[in-house]
């Protein structure tokens, strides 16, 4: 206990939960209340979901409650079905859910323009914050990003300049 | 709270949730947490996030309506409402492992129902909002004790017991040497409660300076920056006497920093569950025999987890989602009796209206940032 820098005394609370019989492995299989094998517990009622809820295939019933925040649909909720296919031990499954996820947010900027509403991105990001505690960093970014662009601009003439 | 995409949230008008079974209750939101696992939702790290969910599995509130099946529950009841989602009753429940219910969550058998935290968690809508609903009201919520302070109710629902639980999990004996891996809001508290079980001596690392100075005055920790004190695992071997820390406690999770590899295979390629540098530096400076406990959050599938060494050295490695329900009673008592006080890690109270620029803030460590409330306008009148 040499090069300690605080006494653990002076600790508010120390070594109240101290506990020699403190079983380092808790929680672990608990035997005395492990007295079923298998589901038979008295189940919940079921919820009736009133959407599209895709269910684990390791499932012998569905869970009683289920959320219903956003239903699959559209071309990402495809992927997501045929994701469903596949077990969770299953790389497949997740690498489909989470290319469904990245096709979704095409879908999302593609619904609120269908609904006359164009996303404030920078608002979305958080662009307020930036400024007002990052402004250098914000500058940065911005001299980075129009970098590119004037890159990319030069390129191109030169590409065009060579093909001619 | 509206996701749209990673690093992109905003703040929509949504119906009012209903009580889609008999023991539903909908909860009007008084207090609700930017949580350090929502920032691996908001940086898409999490399959099956879906564009338009509402986030926030920390939250306070008033009882606004109850199902017929609910009975302990009563509209106008103040509650707080652990994250995990938990019949009470299946296999699991009975053991206390209330955040790994058989009977919440749809989508996966692997992981519990969590409010707001994507389809794989169950797809529930979460707290960030001026309603949400609560599945098994009789079970998760609890009432807010008359003398305990709002904000320090809210942390009750994750940040505590899951910091609680990571030291519990640790076996932390007295006088043992405890390692946190993160200076977030759980690592803090981990470290904290490592105390609570007579721990000798508690080191924080972490890379952000400020955190790390939180972190020495709250907990109060020995802290070091990974940046300057080279390869942190042989740092600790060489503070341990070349033994290693009895304890070491992962409160990082799939978003670390530290290495180009995990950065590149785990956080932009996404071919493995997170980028596990946290996970692999534990493993690799608890001493032999030791036990490491894990509560960062981590994508499903692969890790590159050093898996020889967790058998060579015979490591004990414990992990879970904390069981929120189960720590509460001894947790309020441990505020009452002025042991922990959590509210000191909330940094910044916004209104929800401003929860882009909160995630923003959190996510990008800006204005000493520790821990962001929301307040909805419907609790500020
Ligand atoms: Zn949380
Ligand atoms: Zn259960």
């Amino acid at each position: 206990m040499r090069n300690r820098p605080i006494d653990p005394s002076t600790v508010p609370g120390w070594g109240v939960d101290a506990d020699p019989q403190n079983d380092p492995t808790y929680p672990m299989r608990d035997i005395a209340r492990d007295d079923s094998r298998g589901m038979n517990w008295t189940r919940p009622p079921q919820q009736r979901a009133r959407v599209e809820v895709l269910t684990s295939i390791e499932y012998n019933a569905r869970p009683a409650v289920v959320g219903t925040s956003v239903p699959p649909r559209g071309v990402s909720g495809v992927i997501r079905r045929q994701a469903f296919r596949y077990s969770e031990s299953q790389w497949a499954h997740w690498l489909m859910l989470m290319a469904a996820d990245r096709v979704n947010v095409v879908e999302g900027v593609v619904d609120d323009l269908a609904r006359g509403r164009v996303p404030n991105v920078p608002a979305e990001m958080g662009a307020r914050a930036e400024l007002a505690h990052n402004r250098s960093g914000l500058a940065a970014k911005l001299a980075l990003t129009g970098a590119a662009i004037g890159l990319g601009i030069l390129v191109t003439r030169l590409a065009r300049a060579e093909r001619r | 709270m509206n996701y749209r995409g990673p690093y992109r949230v905003r703040v929509d008008r949504k119906p009012i949730p209903v009580c889609e079974h008999v023991e539903d209750a909908v909860i009007r939101v008084t207090r609700t947490c930017v949580c350090g696992s929502d920032l691996h939702l908001y940086h898409g790290m999490v399959p099956d996030t879906r564009v338009g969910m509402t986030f926030g599995h920390e939250f306070t509130g008033v009882v606004e309506e109850v199902g017929s099946g609910v009975r302990n529950l009563a509209v106008g009841d103040h509650v707080l409402v652990p994250f995990n989602i938990a019949c009470g009753r299946c296999h699991f429940c009975k053991q206390g492992l209330f955040g790994n219910c058989h009977e919440a969550n749809a989508q996966a058998t692997a992981v519990g129902g969590i409010y707001g935290y994507s389809h794989t968690a169950g797809g529930y809508d979460g707290g960030q909002a001026e309603y949400v609903r609560v599945p098994y009201a009789d079970v998760g919520p609890c009432k807010i004790p008359e003398t305990m302070d709002l904000d320090d109710a809210v942390l009750l629902t994750d940040v505590v017991p899951t910091g609680y639980q990571a030291a519990e999990m640790g076996g932390i004996q007295r006088g043992d040497t405890v390692v946190v891996f993160g200076a977030g809001p759980v690592g803090i508290m981990a470290a904290r409660c490592a105390w609570l079980f007579g721990a000798g001596r508690v080191i924080v690392i972490d890379h952000v300076e400020y955190r790390l100075d939180f972190a020495r005055r709250y907990c109060p920790a020995e802290v070091y920056n990974f940046r300057s004190i080279g390869d942190p695992v042989v740092f600790l071997k060489k503070t341990t006497d070349s033994l290693g820390a009895d304890v070491c406690i992962d409160a990082v999770g799939g978003d670390a920093a530290g290495s180009a590899l995990h950065t590149l295979m785990g956080t932009k390629l996404k071919l493995e569950g997170g980028s596990a540098v946290a996970l692999h530096w534990a493993i690799n400076s608890v001493k032999k025999g030791g036990i490491v406990s894990i509560v960062g959050v981590y994508g499903p599938t692969g890790n590159l987890i050093p898996i020889g060494n967790v058998l060579n050295k015979g490591i004990t490695i414990r992990a879970n989602q904390a069981s929120v329900k189960r720590l509460l009673p001894k947790l309020i008592a441990h505020i009452e009796a002025g042991r922990l006080n959590p509210k000191e890690l909330i940094t910044h109270k916004v209104p929800l209206e401003e929860a882009a620029d909160a995630y923003h803030l959190f996510s990008a460590k800006l204005d000493g940032c520790i821990k962001p409330v929301l307040v909805p306008p419907t609790a500020r009148a």
